[in-house]
């Protein structure tokens, strides 16, 4: 079969082709690939092709290509400063298998992770009930919210006890060092890396002082042991410590990354639109209400079936994806209908664009939480176009976790606390300025004790 | 009339799903991969196999009817 060429979308410039266009207008940018060039179109990256796939065809094709073929491991290169040299940013599939097995994500260990999580919540929530009422930015809260629950379920208890807001903020400053540019040079001369490579070294100095205070403290009970007591139990031949600080901190950001900010802000989107959509937001309080007063102590299997609220947590998803682009480098020549591409190019997949085909979902745009119920289903029956968490043998290993994470954070907090736009509507937005998409500040909301 | 259970190696990922739905059905090892026991099961397990399949996040079972 003779193959084609791929077409490249409108707008390049001079200067690093649609670099500047990605930095500005990532979710444009993508739309009009789609558009100009149909499902499989490409831009200029700074010199280097990105073939950029949508639709159930091409994107099912992307999902299933094995690793021979599309590579995660190199595509990026926005990472490296972040977790440090020698932490990769992706598992083989194996690999994968190893760590939901190992880091507690599977199925059996969610019902001590459900615990943890809303203990968590009550935390953060504690005072709440005493002032009545306030105001809160979504962005801050979720932020550290999300902080607690990571460290906790995925590092211990210990661990996440001797943190407090000002690793948030140093975790969040580290977040906001994946500007685009890193394509050209990681290490360019721009505030956001500047202040990415200044959190870093202070994330490694606390961490290496609480290394310190458990070197020099009374060792854990056997039950209290968390992932640090084990890494600093590991120790080379001369009896020094295998791991140090660095490395620590390296793998401990590594492990928390992919969980964050992307739990952090679907947490903020989903209230907004559900406060957007007051005769929705009611629908998923009265089943809220309807399981608290059933199970007061919202058991795992009460978690697991809550329709509405995990509708609303899926529309959050499709409307506003926390990974806009995803990236594979192509290993060797390879072909997506009829086009070829030749080993070297980036290859992406887009959840902001494919989650939005009007082929696959009945008015994109709308926020609709019945599209998800019976019979509809659009989720199931578009399995390559809805992908929020990727597809396949790359697919979030944490969609479950996210999903039970979310689910209680909502149950409880919609069950205690009324909750209103404290700005208009349409001044909540992503800033698509970095790599990883959060919530632009200010992003306020009101709250009340119900 | 019978039923099969197809799996698609290449999206399972070895989440255990299926095997707290249908543990009669489905086996996943400690590194986790996946072993279908009975691709043929009883009709008594169609139901606990279809749940098995609806919630399988990768999609990477079905059932086929021949």
């Amino acid at each position: 079969m003779t193959t084609t060429g791929i077409p490249e979308v409108s707008g390049r410039s001079e200067e690093h082709g649609h670099l500047g266009e990605l930095r500005t207008d990532p979710i444009g940018l993508l739309s009009r690939i789609r558009e100009e060039c149909g499902p499989v179109g490409s831009f200029d990256l700074a010199g280097r092709r990105v073939v950029v796939v949508t639709g159930a065809d091409a994107v099912e094709w992307y999902f299933r290509a094995p690793e021979e073929a599309l590579d995660q491991a190199e595509a990026y290169p926005f990472m490296t400063p972040i977790f440090g040299e020698g932490v990769v940013f992706d598992a083989s599939p194996e690999r994968r298998r190893e760590m939901l097995h190992n880091q507690a994500l599977r199925d059996r260990y969610m019902r001590g992770h459900a615990e943890t999580i809303s203990r968590e919540v009550r935390e953060m929530v504690a005072d709440w009930e005493d002032l009545g009422s306030g105001r809160v930015d979504l962005l801050d809260f979720f932020a550290e919210l999300t902080i607690y629950t990571s460290s906790s379920c995925l590092i211990g208890r210990r661990f996440r006890d001797s943190l407090d807001a000002r690793f948030a903020r140093l975790y969040h400053d580290l977040e906001r060092g994946t500007d685009a540019l890193a394509f050209v040079d990681p290490y360019a001369d721009v505030e956001s890396f500047h202040r990415r490579d200044a959190s870093r070294v202070e994330l490694v100095e606390l961490v290496a002082s609480i290394m310190e205070e458990r070197l020099a403290g009374e060792p854990p009970g056997e039950d209290d042991r968390d992932l640090l007591d084990v890494l600093l139990s590991i120790r080379t031949e001369d009896g020094e410590l295998q791991f140090d600080a660095d490395v620590v901190t390296g793998m401990f950001i590594a492990m928390m990354f992919a969980g964050h900010h992307t739990t952090s802000t679907t947490a903020a989107w989903t209230l907004l639109e559900l406060l957007r959509h007051p005769d929705q937001l009611r629908a998923v309080v009265e089943e809220q209400d309807a399981l608290a007063a059933d199970s007061p102590d919202l058991t795992y299997q009460a978690l697991r079936e809550m329709p509405l609220l995990e509708s609303a947590i899926k529309e959050a998803l499709r409307l506003h994806p926390p990974l806009i682009l995803l990236l594979r480098v192509a290993k060797r020549d390879v072909e997506v209908l009829g086009h070829a591409i030749p080993a070297g190019d980036l290859v992406g997949a887009s959840p902001a664009v494919s989650n939005r085909l009007p082929e696959a979902f009945a008015d994109p745009d709308r926020f609709d939480l019945h599209r998800y119920l019976p019979p509809r289903e659009e989720d199931l029956e578009h399995p390559w176009d809805w992908i929020p968490f990727g597809a396949g043998r790359h697919r979030c290993v944490g969609a479950a976790f996210a999903m039970m994470q979310l689910k209680s954070i909502f149950a409880l907090l919609l069950t205690r606390f009324r909750f209103s736009l404290a700005q208009p509507s349409d001044t909540y937005r992503a800033d698509h300025s970095k790599m990883v998409v959060q919530l632009a500040q200010p992003c306020e909301v009101d709250w009340e004790v119900r | 009339m019978s039923w099969t259970i197809v799996l698609d190696e290449d999206l399972c990922q070895g989440h255990g799903v299926c095997e707290s739905e249908a543990p009669d059905v489905f086996t996943v090892s400690r590194d986790g991969v996946l072993t279908i026991l009975d691709t043929r099961p009883p009709d008594d397990l169609r139901g606990a196999v279809e749940l098995a399949v609806r919630h399988c996040p990768t999609h990477a079972i079905r059932i086929t009817e021949e």
